[in-house]
């Protein structure tokens, strides 16, 4: 068996159905323990007080936002080679999920740093460059929307989620190597000095567990639709041949 | 139940506030679209299938 198999629409269409109502399922039961686990389980931070308790929305749903646009790379480039509608179609079905969840790691920031850094935003580098990830996730959404014919379009967005990839790797590896910022550096890292405590750490795991649990699900649903679309394009285009 | 947020109980809040109801409606989205466009392929399914 071939990981190729799936790029027929109608084998994914069969592996989704039977799959939804297991990682739909795992999604909701992570994110239930894992957020009600850290809201009214884990201790006030000595030092951030209760406003802690943001990290298990913000780390997730940031990860995330930057994880979904190079799982888009990665279905853009096998478009791009391959010629496969269905890693196309999956990377046009991930796009509005990871501008949410850009929404959420900017405003769950923005609320966070106001008490801890006095400031509701700052240029920078990791929020400068996951700012300008949430603009690439509009064009790329509206590019979709405004080329008529789906391989062109496909095409086109494929070279933008390419040249947007340049800020998804900024966001997450700016702290690295560019030392002028607000922002710390990965708050979960196995060598690091500044991991957080295990009280935290456990309960974030589940949230961050949810929040790619919760993103296959998503996908895959979003990806059943825009293959639905498509037929339905093809049908209508034959119904009005056939007229 | 609800535990003592102390001073930072609006932040928490409404940050959680934000985020959740961010995820309501990206997850209610996705479930209305996916039924809207499955039924409008079974009603063009159908009327292919009249017609033939």
């Amino acid at each position: 068996m071939s990981i190729w198999e799936y790029a027929n629409p109608k084998k994914f269409m069969q592996t989704s159905s039977w799959a939804l109502p297991w990682v739909s399922g795992l999604a909701v039961v992570l994110l239930a323990v894992g957020l009600v686990w850290g809201f009214f389980f884990t201790p006030e931070d000595y030092k951030q007080g209760s406003t802690v308790k943001i990290i298990y929305l913000h780390v997730p749903s940031a990860m995330m936002a930057v994880s979904a646009w190079f799982m888009m790379l990665a279905g853009s480039l096998i478009w791009l080679i391959r010629r496969h509608h269905v890693s196309a179609l999956a990377a046009k079905a991930a796009a509005p999920v990871g501008l949410t969840f850009t929404v959420i790691g900017l405003v769950t920031g923005a609320i966070w740093g106001q008490p801890m850094w006095g400031t509701w935003w700052a240029w920078d580098p990791r929020l400068t460059s996951f700012l300008i990830l949430g603009l690439f996730y509009l064009g790329y959404i509206a590019l979709w929307a405004a080329v008529e014919d789906a391989d062109t379009a496909a095409d086109l967005t494929s070279v933008l989620c390419i040249v947007g990839s340049v800020f998804a790797f900024l966001s997450r590896y700016a702290v690295l190597f560019w030392n002028q910022g607000l922002h710390q550096g990965a708050s979960l890292s196995v060598d690091s000095e500044q991991h957080v405590s295990d009280i935290y750490a456990f309960p974030l795991w589940t949230c961050i567990a949810g929040f790619v649990v919760l993103f296959v699900t998503l996908v895959l649903l979003r990806t059943r639709t825009e293959i639905r679309s498509r037929r339905i394009r093809a049908l209508m285009a034959r119904e009005r041949a056939g007229a | 139940m609800m535990p003592d947020l102390g001073k930072y109980a609006g932040t928490v809040l409404t940050a959680y506030g934000a985020a959740i109801a961010l995820l309501v409606v990206l997850v209610a989205v996705t479930l209305w679209q996916g039924a809207r466009t499955k039924r409008q392929l079974a009603e063009i399914e159908g009327r292919l299938a009249k017609g033939d």
